[in-house]
């Protein structure tokens, strides 16, 4: 057998343009996504849903159900109350979770809540009959809004903790009474980070298939998490962990809201296991909004306190987080993380914060891109320019003062990180030039002259990405790959992070190619299978490439150690390099192809001393330190006076997430995670009115940006390699969403600043715009 | 009661019995077999679903079958003539046009119906276009420069 020649490269795929692998099956329509999947006998659930944010159920009655043709079984939460609580995998002093049954018991704690599901042959007939499903329910008051549900009288979530209160955190650092006694200038200022729905295009969605010769449960699931969301199913389900398998098709969009374990994941293996059927259930649009988890949901009050040369000393927080009425996976964790990135890009080393936990009568609240972060760098960031509006001090000047300088890394901060590298000024000043800053000022006081309500505003962001070092995590923040090198030389990655839109199956394809000397052709990346792919703990947090990366960097290397070994066995040689995809003799020049290798390896006729046959390395890589991504957004405004219209004339992003494996790909997360930024400030809201109904529950009525509603982007960056992995990279999935609702609000600020105004909360809607400037400035 | 409907489905005319209320995209997806068109909302809200019929780009969610009756549909799966691409498609992918793909399918049957109607838009006519489609990874930079791109590509 003549082995496959592997084509050498001709220069490194790091860093370049390489198209993405994953399209061509997106482009034709022949990805499968999990409503996708069809199965002999699969059947189809409808679950019934609490119309009430709050209220008792007194009786369900589903006989009229149960006999319409083509039903098989209707569950209520009676049925399933045997299935282990849907899981809060966060852990903080004090914490009060309460039970979450997967479907309601005899209480309904937000509009949404399951409370019975119908099983049939067909999602027509599964529909129908689940409007026969009576449910008897006593309506109870209910409580939507986070201030109001501490405040005293306010209805009670759970009966049991009277006081909605959660949990209270506090943290502090440095000595912020100091601080603030030292203070000439101490300034307050309430911003809310309001309710956003993360609204991936693809809902949720399973199908749970239980084969019973095997006592085997498979679940296909929309899901950013397939290994964790494996151990924790067949925890709910009582069903040992070998015998369970997670596999995740082609996912639609994350964004943080599938990085969870909903109830509807374990309900559709209870139904499937007690069907002996497959089952699916889809999600509908409305469902979505409903029942999947929202983000933000925070009102702050912040306090800065500086010198009136505009060095910053100390910032305080009182941070009341909407968690809704339960913990899904991280809930109660998310404004932990805002506490944490308080500090921003900036030297100051006093802090506290205190958080208060809210339960409400809404979904729960969790992750969603950015996660507590976003939050603290709107709070951060619109701190320093309201100060530097009272010192009468240019927004960039104050930055560049406080700025942490490169010399100072790695910098330890008052919230207990480490920052690992950073060149603060560079994307500013980037972004100062490409923006034309000075020529903007001009123009700005011409508009004034004239008239017009020009803006101009900066962010200066810091993320902490790469999430994370085990011990700061709640289930691991390692990741893992395994390389297999198949006998004919092709190569086949395993990354235990599960992308769904991010490109590694392209980015990590190009550290193999380069690593090993392959064409990119000759490498395939698969994931997302836990009877596939070892333990992995999944994409979120900007962790992919950040943690995934260096964990196929590492694997990599083990290969190569033994490809050199076998290399040197066939070229009879005690000195051998590997490049190229070629092992060289370094004293004959002989060489042998890595197919030559890897078909040696395999066929095993004679091995090299204490080396075992086979062509393939796991690498799990625990990371020393989260990293540290930063940037500079600046945004031009004109708003319109009479229409309180807002106009983005010029977007600039600067952002320096480390290396570049993609300049194309890391475009494209910029792109995207600007997008949901400016939906935040400028259009997105969940509105629940008082009595808890989610008045946004459909896309009529939460305005996602459409394409006529995003400006130009022009994306630049600088590159700070890492020093926390050997590829330099930092992880750039929420940097976007990150740097971009304070620029976005700060330059409406400024463009209102000459009426007075100093803070506008998101989203900066037309109608309140407008009614800003009838009230000349007054929010 | 069912009904008998005879549709021809990129370039293929079959006949189904189908019950009047089935939307076109469940008769796509689940009686023809082509899960290429996605349903996102089934409010005709996001166009995930979106296909051509009798060469005007519809969502699909928002019509019955039946009334897809004796009529032509092009989806996605139709697009690509004998393994070739089609510009668009080529040009969403040259340009990174896509992150998680769920919107593409409808997002390219959009993108095609604006350039079969103005060979040359300009990047506002470009959004206009493609207003009735949702996007929520690519901040839709990256449609528009493809959408561009193939312009240029098909007046060639």
């Amino acid at each position: 057998m003549t082995p496959t020649i592997t084509r050498t490269k001709a220069e490194p795929l790091i860093g370049k343009r390489v198209k993405r692998r994953e399209d061509p099956r997106l482009i034709t329509g022949t990805a499968t996504y999990v409503d996708d999947i069809q199965m002999p006998g699969m059947h189809h659930a409808c679950i019934i849903r609490s119309p009430h944010a709050a209220a008792r159920i007194r009786g369900i009655n589903v006989s009229a159900a149960k006999e319409t043709p083509g039903v098989v079984a209707v569950f209520t939460g009676e049925d399933a109350k045997g299935v282990g609580p849907v899981p809060c995998g966060a852990s903080l002093p004090g914490l009060r979770v309460p039970h979450h049954y997967i479907l309601a018991l005899d209480r309904v704690y937000f509009a949404g809540h399951p409370v019975a599901v119908v099983v049939a042959t067909d999602k027509y007939i599964a529909r129908d009959a689940a409007d026969l499903v009576e449910v008897d329910y006593e309506e109870l008051p209910a409580v939507a809004d986070p201030e109001k549900a501490i405040a005293e009288g306010a209805p009670a979530v759970h009966p049991e903790w009277p006081d909605n209160v959660a949990f209270n955190f506090h943290q502090e650092g440095g000595d912020v009474n100091q601080a603030f006694a030292e203070a000439e200038v101490v300034l307050k200022q309430r911003i809310t980070s309001q309710r956003l729905i993360p609204t991936p295009m693809e809902t949720r969605g399973v199908v749970a298939e239980w084969k019973s010769g095997d006592k085997s449960l498979t679940v296909y699931s929309s899901t950013q998490i397939p290994h964790l969301l494996r151990t924790l199913l067949a925890g709910m389900l009582g069903l040992p962990e070998h015998k369970t398998r997670v596999v995740t098709p082609e996912v639609g969009g994350g964004f943080g809201c599938k990085l969870n374990v909903y109830a509807e994941e374990a309900l559709m293996g209870f139904v499937a296991m007690k069907i002996g059927k497959p089952v699916k259930w889809i999600e509908s649009r409305r469902e979505n909004y409903l029942c999947t988890i929202h983000g933000r949901g925070h009102v702050d009050y912040f306090e800065i306190a500086a010198k009136r040369d505009g060095t910053i000393l100390g910032l305080k927080l009182k941070l009341i987080q909407d968690l809704g009425a339960y913990h899904q996976l991280l809930t109660p964790a998310i404004p932990t993380l805002s506490v944490l990135m308080m500090p921003g890009l900036y030297r100051f080393r006093n802090i506290s914060a205190d958080i208060v936990g809210a339960f409400t009568n809404c979904v729960p609240t969790d992750a969603y891109r950015g996660a507590g972060r976003p939050e603290a760098t709107h709070g951060i960031e619109r701190m320093v320019d309201i100060l530097a509006a009272e010192l009468n001090m240019d927004p960039a000047e104050i930055r560049m003062k406080n700025f942490i300088k490169p010399d100072e890394f790695p910098f330890a901060t008052a919230t207990g990180l480490t920052y690992d590298s950073g060149e603060y000024d560079k994307p500013l000043r980037h972004a100062l030039e490409v923006a034309g800053y000075q020529k903007l000022r001009a123009e700005q006081a011409q508009a004034r002259t004239d008239g017009r309500l020009m803006g101009i505003g900066l962010s200066t962001y810091g993320e902490i990405c790469a999430f994370g070092p085990s011990p700061a995590t709640p289930a691991g923040g390692w990741e893992s790959a395994t390389v297999k090198i198949e006998p004919s030389g092709k190569v086949t990655v395993m990354t235990g992070a599960s992308p769904h839109g991010q490109g590694e199956e392209t980015t990590f394809a190009q550290i193999a190619a380069d690593e090993l000397g392959v064409d990119i052709d000759d490498v395939v990346v698969l994931h997302g299978d836990t009877a596939v792919v070892q333990y992995g703990i999944g994409t979120f947090g900007s962790r992919g490439t950040a943690v995934g990366g260096p964990a196929l960097y590492y694997a990599l290397q083990e290969l190569k150690v033994k490809i050199k070994k076998f290399g040197a066995m066939l070229l009879d040689s005690d000195d051998v390099s590997f490049e190229d995809g070629v092992c060289t003799c370094n004293h004959s020049g002989r060489t042998c192809t890595l197919a030559e290798v890897s078909g040696a390896a395999h066929r095993a006729m004679k091995l090299p001393p204490d080396t075992p046959p086979g062509m393939q390395a796991t690498y799990f890589w625990e990371p020393p330190n989260f990293t540290f991504p930063f940037g500079a957004h600046l945004v031009v405004t004109e708003v319109d006076r009479d229409t309180g219209q807002i106009q983005i004339k010029r977007y600039v992003a600067v952002d320096d997430c480390g290396r570049i494996i993609n300049p194309m790909i890391v475009d494209g997360q910029v792109h995207g995670g600007v997008a949901q930024g400016l939906g935040q400030a400028l259009y997105e809201q969940a509105v629940y009115d008082e009595n808890g109904q989610l008045l946004s529950g459909e896309l009529t009525d939460y305005a996602i940006p459409k394409a006529t509603m995003m400006p130009w982007i022009e994306s630049a960056h600088t590159e700070t390699p890492s020093p926390v992995n050997p590829l330099g990279v930092k992880g750039v999935g929420e940097a976007g969403t990150i740097g971009c609702s304070p620029a976005v609000v700060n330059s409406v600020v400024d463009a209102l600043s000459g009426l007075g105004v100093r803070h506008l909360d998101m989203p900066l809607t037309p109608e309140k715009i407008w009614a800003v400037i009838q009230k000349g400035g007054q929010a | 009661m069912k009904r008998q409907i005879s549709v021809t489905i990129n370039g293929r005319t079959r006949t189904d019995e189908v019950e009047p209320r089935l939307l076109l995209i469940h008769y796509l997806r689940e009686v023809c077999g082509l899960t290429g068109p996605h349903i996102g909302c089934e409010t005709s809200l996001c166009g995930a679903c979106t296909v051509e019929f009798n060469g005007q780009a519809i969502k699909s969610c928002t019509m019955f079958a039946v009334q897809a009756d004796g009529g032509r549909v092009t989806t996605i799966e139709g697009l690509a003539s004998n393994g070739t691409l089609h510009p668009v498609q080529e040009a969403f992918w040259e340009e990174h046009a896509l992150q998680c793909g769920f919107c593409t399918p409808g997002m390219i049957m959009a993108a095609k119906q604006l350039l079969d109607r103005n060979p040359a838009p300009d990047d506002p006519e470009i959004r206009h276009g493609i207003e009735g489609n949702l996007c929520r990874c690519t901040g839709y930079q990256n449609i528009v420069a493809a959408v561009r791109s193939a312009a240029a590509k098909m007046s060639a």
